[in-house]
């Protein structure tokens, strides 16, 4: 039997007596079983307002929880734009320091070239004694000439590869940067999943305080980017700037 | 001169590499991150350590923190090389005992005199 024709079967039972009662004229057993009747249904109803409370304040709790959606939306976004245009500027420059590395090596490189192919030709024909003592007092003096000029080049050309090599550093800053835009999006999704299972409560609340950054610095938090983390004036801009913090420190 | 470089990304170890390599240090170990590069610490023959900060598995200052702590590599030198720019984490560097602090992006001269500082205070020491 069901939870439900128990119930019935009772109030019935109730119902009937009442009935009897009210026949019987007995007053005293009349009071008895109205209070009985209406005790059960006060019941009934106080249980049901409790249930509806306890579904209010889950529905809360976890809009409570949601607040993190607001500072999503108002802070972290907007911060994720600025970092992902960070990542533009560093890589373009990166590629524009490359390109400009490769502009200035490829013509002495090409000279080199050009210098050594002729001066390798008419040193075979010095070899093979086919060459007349003035042609080689020439030859002579363009071969020191040819020694100076490919130690400068080679200068440039290293200097120019060490550009190259330091401007791949942008691989690490920029990979820092994505990493932390990566988890926002993952942050951004969760949250919009959680907002579409408790959507159709519409409230919206308070923005809460921002959370506290207390321990952030310990976990790292990747290149300053300008713009976004340098707003709070605590981060160094230049290696100076840390060297002049370190020695204050005693170093 | 025995030096491992610990960085997550594989680039900025390569681009150390070559630098310390210019400078005449060729004898580099690398590991990516500060649980990696532990044992190899304690493993012994390190004369020279150099970190990034932020790290997965283990950070620079986590490590860093740890070898202080380690009796065998207590006086190790170690310097760190990161993009980490806030005040409270370059003090936290140096009170955990960090010998030199590079901030990210570096020139190839800021790390040659670094280096060389720290080697003229341990030279200086003996």
């Amino acid at each position: 039997m069901s939870n439900k024709s128990v119930m019935d079967k009772l109030r019935l039972e109730q119902a009937k007596a009442l009935v009897a009662a009210l026949e019987s004229n007995d007053e005293e057993e009349v009071e008895r079983w109205m209070d009985e009747l209406t005790t059960a249904r006060e019941s009934t109803l106080f249980l049901e307002l409790g249930k509806l409370t306890r579904q209010f304040h889950d529905a809360m709790m976890s809009f409570a929880l949601d607040n993190r959606v607001i500072e999503l939306t108002e802070k972290d976004i907007p911060d994720a734009k600025e970092r992902l245009n960070y990542v533009i500027s560093m890589t373009e420059q990166a590629a524009e320091t490359t390109l400009n590395a490769i502009d200035e090596i490829m013509p002495v490189t090409d000279a080199m070239a050009v210098g050594v192919e002729d001066l390798a030709a008419r040193w075979e024909k010095f070899l093979h004694r086919e060459m007349p003592f003035e042609e080689f007092k020439a030859m002579s003096k363009e071969i020191s000439e040819h020694f100076a000029s490919s130690q400068t080049g080679l200068t440039l050309v290293q200097g120019k590869l060490n550009e190259v090599l330091m401007a791949q550093g942008f691989q690490d800053l920029t990979g820092q940067v994505i990493k932390r835009v990566i988890e926002l999006v993952h942050d951004v999704e969760q949250n919009m999943v959680e907002l579409i299972r408790i959507s159709g409560k519409r409230f919206v609340p308070e923005a809460k305080a921002v959370q506290p950054e207390a321990e952030e610095h310990l976990a790292g938090a990747g290149p300053v980017v300008p713009g976004v983390d340098d707003r709070k004036g605590n981060t160094m801009a230049s290696q100076d700037d840390v060297d002049d913090l370190l020695s204050s420190l005693g170093f | 001169m025995k030096i491992l470089v610990v960085d997550d990304f594989s680039t900025m170890r390569r681009i150390i590499k070559n630098l310390l390599r210019d400078l005449g240090l060729n004898n580099v170990v690398e590991a990516d991150d500060g649980q990696t590069a532990l044992p190899k610490l304690q493993a012994g023959g390190i004369d020279f350590l150099i970190t990034d900060w932020n790290m997965p598995g283990m950070t620079g200052i986590e490590l860093l923190k740890l070898v202080r702590a380690d009796p065998k590599l207590v006086k190790l030198p170690v310097l760190m090389v990161t993009a980490e720019a806030k005040r409270e984490q370059i003090v936290e560097a140096a009170q955990a005992g960090v010998n030199g602090y590079i901030i990210k992006p570096f020139t190839a001269a800021t790390l040659k005199e670094k280096l060389d500082k720290i080697f003229e205070r341990i030279d200086a020491g003996h």
